[in-house]
């Protein structure tokens, strides 16, 4: 057990910050934690770093309550949202401050340096000044900085958010690859789901001050525990429905509600994968017309409206796209495969119901 | 659809920008220069010709005289004493106000401009009637046989009291924008606080600090209000520059007081220089 949280929670005056949190890091794990702005995620990173002091629980690191211990004395590497680089000393001396601090000597200092700027590719950029250089540079900086003492852990705070989308793409593969080679615990803070996805071994998602799941990427993905999670790991369509004898619907939409009253409200939420589409406007249950096709790489994302009006999220690979011969503006027809009922957010979620082709034909007809 | 091909809409076209007006340009830069010229230039100008338009020996003789010279000497104390003192307070200040948050800190704020806001010689009757005979303090004072008004002590206190804002309010705006974050990395590192201090937030503030240390210190060498009110005015004793040439004046010598004034003149432009010359190096490394 590398790094465990028991119970912590931090207050700033009246506002709670974080809430009776508790999860445990295994040595070696890559942990991403996961949430909106607000959530608290940050603040869970900083306690841990001793940045913050939590005004109840726990905090231990190998075994050893760390509540006390000074920042200096945790031997974490922290690696700042907007990199927090020395702003009057060279690439070098960055790299170099957390060693002569530890009374390091000269030559021992250039050999660690040096290797960390081989393994980060900086070698050209040790004598450069931090204003000199790029956002991905600075950012590479500040990770070897981190790393040079030969931390315990590495904290990383919203590490990739400050720089363009294709060097935070490199990033994110220098991170694993880090990882891999250097087995060391990380911990980073996102608030994007698909950066959590890809990077991370687990993912805690934060709302609110509270730990809402933690779970590989595939649990927290596939079993969401509540709403709040399966809405904010992923696209979700979500349906507010009425029940009418033993239907619950949504404009034409209709669902199975055995033994529900008439009446009564209930909210269901489907991913976009789960949305077959037919490019026969007769072929499957409903009918629509296929608004708009955004390009999200090898998948696309199909906006599809219903007669009535009602806007659903869709998902497919191209090939299928164009082996069903779709266009924007096409009447379409579609079914839903399988979707959840969604209880009110923070309830615990039902198991996903499959309503594929076994849907009784008489179900919504005739009423 | 991709939005880059999309052709600029009318609401998102940049605003034309208006043109050029060569004639509105000119007039506005003729009378900023004019202005200055008139106001600022001419009067400087006018102290130095009025110094030597008796010739260097008589400039030479007004500056040697033996009461200016306790006059630069008292003033080079003065500002000795008052200006270290300010700058280590105001470092103390800015760093409590950029880099914590605390009850009253409005207050400590508003506490720091209140020498800009007071008249220096309400200030240096405040200290008179702390001090002075008869004051709060004076059976205290007198026990233990101190003087302070009409003393280098008041002086001392009216000037730091008077200088008090100037290195805290020029840092606070520079320790605000650099945050937190570069001596919390240095805590994580390992470094402890004074590590910290010399080696990361000193070399990151040094300009700021610098300037503040040149504004605070022309206006502890120049101030004469405050001063005036708790120096009582000992030739040869509690003199400074600024006291002696305002004395000089009205003894009707027609060169003396501007000679010793050309020394408080030089201070002026070499405040500026150096001005120019720090926001100069600090916007080049930045």
């Amino acid at each position: 057990m590398s790094i465990e949280l028991k119970n912590v929670t931090k207050r700033y005056g009246q506002v709670t910050a974080v809430e009776d949190i508790s999860f445990a890091v295994t040595e070696g794990e890559l942990l991403a934690l996961l949430g909106p702005s607000g959530s608290g995620k940050t603040t869970v990173l900083r306690l841990i770093a001793g940045l913050e002091t939590p005004a109840s629980g726990g905090i231990f690191i190998r075994g050893l309550q760390v509540n006390g211990v000074p920042v200096q004395k945790r031997n974490i590497g922290f690696i700042f949202q907007n990199y927090a680089l020395f702003k009057n000393m060279t690439a070098f001396d960055n790299i170099a401050f957390g060693l002569k601090i530890k009374h390091w000597g000269r030559q021992r200092v250039v050999e660690r340096v040096g290797e960390l700027a081989a393994l980060l590719e900086l070698e050209s950029l040790l004598q450069r000044f931090p204003h000199q250089l790029s956002g991905g540079q600075r950012q590479r900086i500040a990770i070897a900085r981190a790393l040079a003492p030969g931390p315990d852990v590495l904290l990383l705070d919203e590490p990739f958010a400050a720089v363009d989308a294709q060097i935070r793409q490199e990033l994110r593969q220098w991170l694993v690859r880090l990882h891999q080679d250097l087995k060391v615990t990380a911990i980073f803070v996102t608030h994007d789901q698909e950066e959590a996805m890809e990077v991370a071994d687990r993912i805690v998602v934060f709302s609110k001050g509270r730990l809402e799941q933690i779970g590989t990427p595939r649990e927290v993905y596939e079993t969401p525990r509540n709403e709040f999670v399966a809405r904010f790991v992923g696209v979700m369509n979500v349906l507010e429905l009425e029940v009418r004898a033993s239907v619950a619907r949504c404009q034409e939409l209709e669902f199975p509600a055995h033994g529900l009253a008439d009446g009564q409200k209930l909210r269901i939420g489907f991913r976009p994968y789960a949305v077959q589409v037919s490019g026969d406007p007769a072929a499957l249950r409903y009918p629509a017309v296929l608004r708009r096709t955004y390009f999200l790489g090898i998948m696309l994302r199909l906006e599809i409206e219903t007669p009535g009006g009602l806007v659903i999220r869709s998902r497919m690979s191209k090939e299928d796209y164009s082996r069903l011969d779709l266009a924007d503006g096409r009447p379409i027809s579609f079914q839903i495969r399988a979707y959840r009922v969604l209880s009110k957010e923070g309830d615990p979620l039902a198991n996903e119901v499959a309503a594929t082709h076994q849907m009784p034909p008489s179900l919504g007809e005739g009423i | 659809m991709n939005p880059a091909s999309v052709p600029h809409s009318p609401l998102r076209a940049a605003p034309v920008p208006l043109p050029e007006q060569p004639l509105a340009k000119w007039l506005l830069i003729a009378v900023a220069v004019l202005f200055s010229a008139v106001f600022l230039l001419l009067p400087l100008v006018n102290v130095f010709y009025q110094a030597f338009s008796s010739g260097w020996a008589l400039y030479w003789k007004a500056l040697s005289e033996p009461d200016t010279g306790s006059a630069i000497r008292l003033t080079l104390l003065v500002a000795g004493i008052s200006v270290p003192l300010n700058a280590a307070f105001g470092l103390a200040a800015s760093w409590a106000i950029a880099k914590f948050d605390f009850r009253g800190k409005t207050l400590l704020l508003t506490l720091l401009d209140l020498p800009f806001s007071i008249s220096p010689v309400v200030a240096g009757l405040l200290f008179v009637l702390l001090f002075g005979a008869g004051g709060l303090m004076a059976p205290w004072l007198e026990a233990h046989h101190l003087k302070i008004i009409f003393a280098i002590p008041g002086m001392v206190l009216a000037t730091i009291f008077v200088t008090f804002p100037y290195v805290a309010r020029e840092l606070i705006p520079v320790m605000q924008t650099q945050g937190r974050e570069q001596e919390e990395a240095a805590l994580t590192l390992g470094a402890g606080g004074w590590r910290t201090f010399w080696h990361v937030t000193l070399p990151s503030i040094k300009w700021g600090l610098f300037y503040g240390i040149v504004l605070c210190n022309a206006r502890a060498m120049g101030e004469f209000g405050a001063v005036f009110v708790v120096s009582g005015h000992i030739a040869g004793q509690t003199d400074t520059l600024p006291l002696r040439v305002e004395k000089l004046y009205y003894e009707f010598d027609p060169a003396a007081p501007f000679a010793v004034a050309t020394l408080l003149a030089l201070l002026a432009v070499a405040t500026v220089v150096l001005k120019a010359f720090l926001e100069w190096k600090s916007r080049r490394e930045t």
